[in-house]
């Protein structure tokens, strides 16, 4: 594939890409004296951006191209309608500062999301404040330190975080100004127990651990865990990153948990965008609700049925940690994610989690003979295996993930989680057909065999995709962050060239 | 389910291959007492059900199709053209996850390296990332950069009491544990008492551009003061501001920061919107989130990746300064194509636009007798209006007229009472200022 | 086993930086061995001219493309000297950790900080076990 310029490349002086209006009204004089003189954005027809855009995202593998079984990511197919939804007009074109009667069908939208979220994991409220699933935990951690602050049990300034986490849980400590402290696994990939017991003490503040865990797994002692940080008094903190295997099959709050994030762009098809926006949504048990991140949306009248309706309104939870964005949350993956819940119902939800956990275990039994599989007993949603062999020594998981575009499909998860060497966390998701799996698993044996006959074409790889195997270390010696301005020595590189 | 394509064929043979007599019995780890618990949901709607509740969900807000919208405060009603939209929808784009693996995602490293170049343009700046949650947590995340720029030991940030409230909110919950003295905004300090609060012990001072009344500030005084104390001069600013007004590069910032919903992004209650954070290059390497850089591959061909990756969580873990992860990738590509049909004069065209038409609204208000403007300061697309009546109610008569009114400052600064901050973009007509000017004419002293 | 170097005349920490004591003047830097771990250094961020620094204290950062390791210092002391070359060749300290890759030099106001180090001996053979 050709490389496609940049914006900036196909600029020529004097093209205009928009068509605007002159103004009606007459033309105030502008304060020359404040103004700017340059100025340097592109100079492109509309045709011209159209071409380079879709030029460029056709440079991408994306769920809508083929199989991505990213680990611990539930790159799950996101309904077409959903983003119908988000564009209706009420909604996309609703300002955010609008009173509360002129924003009703947005506000019960809010309440009917959390209202069920809090019922599928089993929590007495729920927030949707949270941009993102790390923003989804700092609210939960700054809601326990606020928790133990009230009751002056200043000396909590402990986190308890097994080493399989995701590196966001002690980022996340860090940032809420408490201290992580690394839990090891047990031969099993569950929490250690006896390391547990001997942390356990009147200095944690709380624990932050994932279900099922980082290696795809339902840690078999989690009663017990959770039992023995609540008995010195720490609060639990559930990552709610796998909630895909959880839908129906168990609630975070029945377990006792206190407090959890839901990835509304893992569990409830919210698209990622290429990275981003998500929504982090905050569960919480009777504890903590005081403390949630608000606004929040409740009924302040519950009105008559069937002529009057209930009234919204947002309001701030009575010992709020605070707001954490401007506004009310992002909205718009608010509307995705109640009509991917519409769509499947209360039993629906059920067979998410069904045919996610069946997906992975169909995945992992195949594969088993030809990889070696760390833990290989019923996974949930995903499952890790190590990407390597003793007689190709030379081959890494990254090797395979390389290989696997050129095969057209989108590596697993590399290198995490990090207790895993050469790790390949693979998640199928529920909507993959059969087809697709097995043609994904007779993929991956294909390579086990290359790696052992042919392994340069593993080194080498990929060898079809628009880019090869980038040079990291240069964009990290030389930095070149924008071509707008160009870095001096980037300048004088060219002028020797 | 359209979602889940098995057959009950297929579940039987997967279930046989795996050795597992039903799906349940994949579930044996999760405890027994607490396992399939009942969902008190509502039962599955088809799709033409789903569509008609959410069209009456959608129908049920006072909208800008129905609306005409003089409402701003962080939230901005400008025109998106029809071809943002549609790179949107291209699933290649929103349907991908992080860019990590650079081989395939090079669409959106691409487009990520392109929005990094016009912000870092349009700030001033040397470098900018691929984005934060929204203006607010930028402006979060730049005192996190201040506080580290001081080594910790400069305790001292200074908000302009005329930056956004909410974002001076949203500064307070992330820094609560912080030990950082907020000060500046708890009271209605002018520019030379701000500046004067800035001493050896301060990290940043934090101005607004356009502030939140919309008045453009004089940001070289902020900066000379800052640097002469060794602090860092942090500018919020409006991008559609900076294609008409200087830089606040030009005018010694050190960071910009701010709400890039502006560039391309619809009103959505809210959010999702673009948090854009720039800053020079000394500071490159102490800000949060991704970045993207130039390279090339083993064949020598120019490709993109992300770098300066080890500042990360999923690497730096407790140590990494910030916890961000995903952030508003899909929003910055929308201010990618905004900007680049916009173009360097259509851009500098819409902000002359709000500026001419903010200048009309502002003239014709003050033209009635009841009624005056706030007019010592130059302004950009907001301004202040003294009214002769609480703002809700006259608020209460435009929305019978259709139209959204400006926010009442009353809430959040007791000396403006009896003010609303009016907003007007480029897609207000001069029609619908007139019809906003003749309903506040009906207006009187009770 | 690893074949990596280290030099006799220098104490080592188990966190990988070394210390050479020459007067008051203590030079920091990290092993063969921890250079090796990193792979390619692509950046290391140093102190100004004239910072204070307490016996434990996080002087710098060396980083690679998917790492990044604090460098700590293990005397008391005020940097009076950074490494220039490592500005624009951070990769010195790939090829040469010991003597063109050094880091950081202090004027040293506490060296007992040093007394726990590790010397050659000891630190190839932890080195061996890892």
């Amino acid at each position: 594939m050709n490389s496609e310029p940049l914006i900036y490349d196909i600029s020529v002086a004097g093209r205009e890409g928009a068509n605007l209006p002159e103004a009606d009204v007459p033309l105030a004089k502008l304060p020359a004296d404040l103004m700017r003189e340059a100025l340097d954005l592109p100079e492109v027809s509309e045709l011209q951006v159209v071409r380079h855009f879709t030029n460029l995202s056709r440079k991408n593998f994306a769920i809508d191209r083929q199989f991505y079984p990213l680990g611990s990511c539930t790159m799950k197919y996101n309904p077409k309608l959903n983003e119908d939804m988000a564009r209706l007009a009420g909604f996309a074109h609703l300002h955010p500062l609008t009173d509360a009667s002129g924003s009703q069908g947005a506000l019960a939208l809010m309440h009917g999301l959390q209202t069920w979220l809090a019922d599928i994991a089993g929590f007495a409220a729920v927030s949707l404040q949270p941009a993102a699933g790390a923003q989804g935990e700092f609210a939960g951690i700054l809601m326990i330190r606020a928790y133990h602050h009230e009751r002056g049990d200043e000396k909590r300034t402990k986190i308890l975080v097994p080493n399989s986490a995701h590196g966001t849980n002690p980022a996340t400590v860090t940032m809420a100004g408490l201290s992580a402290v690394e839990l090891p696994s047990d031969a099993k990939g569950n929490v250690d127990l006896e390391a547990l017991r001997a942390a356990c003490d009147d200095t944690i503040a709380g624990m932050m651990i994932t279900v099922p865990s980082t290696l795809g797994l339902f840690d078999s002692n989690i009663l017990e865990v959770i039992e023995l940080v609540h008995a010195c008094g720490g609060l639990l903190y559930m990552d709610g990153a796998n909630m895909n295997s959880l839908m129906g099959i168990v609630k975070a709050g029945d377990l006792g948990f206190d407090v959890m994030h839901y990835n509304l762009h893992k569990t409830f098809s919210t698209p990622h965008g290429g990275g981003g926006p998500g929504c982090g949504a905050v569960g919480v048990n009777e504890k903590l609700v005081d403390y949630l991140p608000g606004p929040i949306v409740q009924i302040t009248d519950p009105g008559q049925e069937p002529d009057l309706p209930p009234f919204y309104e947002l309001v701030m939870p009575r010992k709020s940690i605070g707001q954490l964005k401007a506004f009310h949350g992002n909205f718009g993956m608010h509307i995705r994610a109640y009509a991917y819940i519409r769509s499947y119902g209360g039993g629906g939800l059920r067979e998410i989690s069904n045919h996610a956990v069946l997906n992975a275990n169909y995945i992992r039994v195949r594969l088993q003979d030809a990889y070696h599989v760390p833990f290989n007993r019923y996974c949930a949603h995903e499952f890790v295996m190590e990407g390597h062999w003793e007689d190709a020594p030379d081959i890494h998981a990254l090797d395979i993930s390389k290989r696997l575009m050129d095969y057209e499909i989108h590596p697993p998860t590399n290198y995490f989680p990090l207790i895993v060497p050469e790790a390949l966390l693979i998640e199928p998701t529920e909507t993959e057909d059969k087809q697709t799996l097995d043609s994904f698993i007779e993929i991956m044996i294909k390579i086990a065999e290359e790696a052992k006959a042919q392994p340069e074409l593993l080194k080498e790889a990929p060898h079809n995709t628009p880019v090869r195997r980038v040079d990291e270390i240069r964009a990290a010696r030389q930095l070149m962050l924008c071509c707008r301005p160009e870095p001096d020595w980037h300048k004088a590189e060219e002028k020797t060239e | 389910m359209a979602y889940i394509p098995h057959t009950d064929a297929e579940r039987e043979q997967m279930l046989n291959i795996i050795g597992a007599k039903s799906i349940d019995e994949l579930f044996e780890a999760v405890p027994e007492t607490h396992r399939f618990p009942a969902l008190n949901l509502p039962p599955m709607m088809s799709e033409m059900d789903i569509v008609a509740e959410m069209q009456a969900l959608s129908e049920a807000n006072d909208h800008a199709g129905d609306f005409a919208i003089f409402r701003g405060a962080g939230a901005y009603h400008h025109f998106i053209p029809s071809v943002v939209n549609h790179i949107l929808l291209r699933g290649e784009y929103f349907t991908a996850y992080t860019p990590y693996q650079p081989e395939v995602s090079q669409g959106t490293l691409q487009a990520i390296y392109e929005y990094q170049s016009m912000l870092a343009q349009l700030t001033g700046m040397d470098a900018a990332n691929a984005s934060h949650y929204d203006g607010a947590t930028s402006l979060a995340e730049a005192v996190t950069v201040a506080k580290d720029v001081g080594r910790n030991k400069r305790k001292r940030i200074i908000l302009s009491p005329y930056i956004n409230p909410q974002y001076r909110a949203v500064v307070r919950t992330y820094h609560q544990w912080g030990d950082l003295e907020f000060v500046g905004d708890d009271q209605p300090y002018t520019t030379s008492e701000l500046i004067d609060l800035i001493d050896e012990n301060t990290a940043m001072i934090a101005v607004g551009y356009p502030n939140y009344l919309g008045h453009i500030e004089n940001l070289s005084l902020f900066a000379e003061k800052a640097h002469e104390k060794g602090a860092l001069l942090v500018v919020v600013a409006n991008p559609i501001a900076l294609a008409m007004f200087k830089s606040p590069g030009e005018l010694g910032a050190d960071l910009v920061v701010g709400e890039g919903q502006s560039l391309g992004i619809p009103l959505s209650f809210g959010g999702p919107y673009l948090g854009y954070f720039a800053c020079r290059e000394d500071y490159v390497r102490r800000i949060a989130g991704r970045i993207v850089g130039e390279t090339v591959d083993q064949n020598g061909t120019r490709a993109y990746v992300m770098t300066l990756r080890p500042r990360e969580q999923d690497i730096r873990r407790e140590k990494a300064s910030s916890n961000i992860c995903t952030n508003q990738g899909l929003m910055a590509l929308a201010a990618t194509v905004y900007l680049s049909l916009m173009g360097k004069n259509g851009l500098r065209k819409a902000a002359e636009l709000c500026y001419h038409k903010t200048q009309y609204a502002a003239d014709r208000i003050d033209d009635l007798l009841h009624f005056s403007v706030d007019r010592l300061q130059p302004f950009f697309n907001e301004f202040v209006v003294k009214c002769p009546i609480p703002v809700s109610e006259i608020n209460a008569l435009l929305s019978e007229r259709g139209i959204l009114g400006g926010v009442d400052l009353s809430e959040d600064y007791p000396h403006l009472k009896d003010h609303m901050l009016i907003c007007v973009t480029e897609m207000n007509r001069k029609s619908e200022i007139d019809s906003l000017v003749e309903v506040l004419k009906e207006v009187r002293h009770e | 086993m690893g074949s990596w170097k280290t030099p006799e005349n220098r104490k080592y920490l188990k966190t990988d930086e070394w210390l050479l004591l020459e007067g008051d003047t203590a030079t920091i830097g990290i092993s063969d061995y921890a250079q090796d771990q990193l792979n390619d250094i692509v950046f290391v961020e140093q102190p100004s001219v004239g910072t204070v620094f307490a016996a434990g204290d996080v002087i710098g950062v060396v980083e690679s493309v998917k790492a990044a390791s604090d460098i700590v210092t293990p005397v008391a002391g005020t940097v009076i000297e950074v490494n220039q070359v490592l500005e624009g060749k951070p990769e010195t300290i790939n090829s040469d950790p010991y003597d063109k890759g050094w880091i950081v030099k202090l004027k040293v106001s506490d060296a007992s900080g040093a007394d726990g180090m590790m010397d050659a001996a000891a630190y190839s053979a932890y080195n061996d076990g890892r």
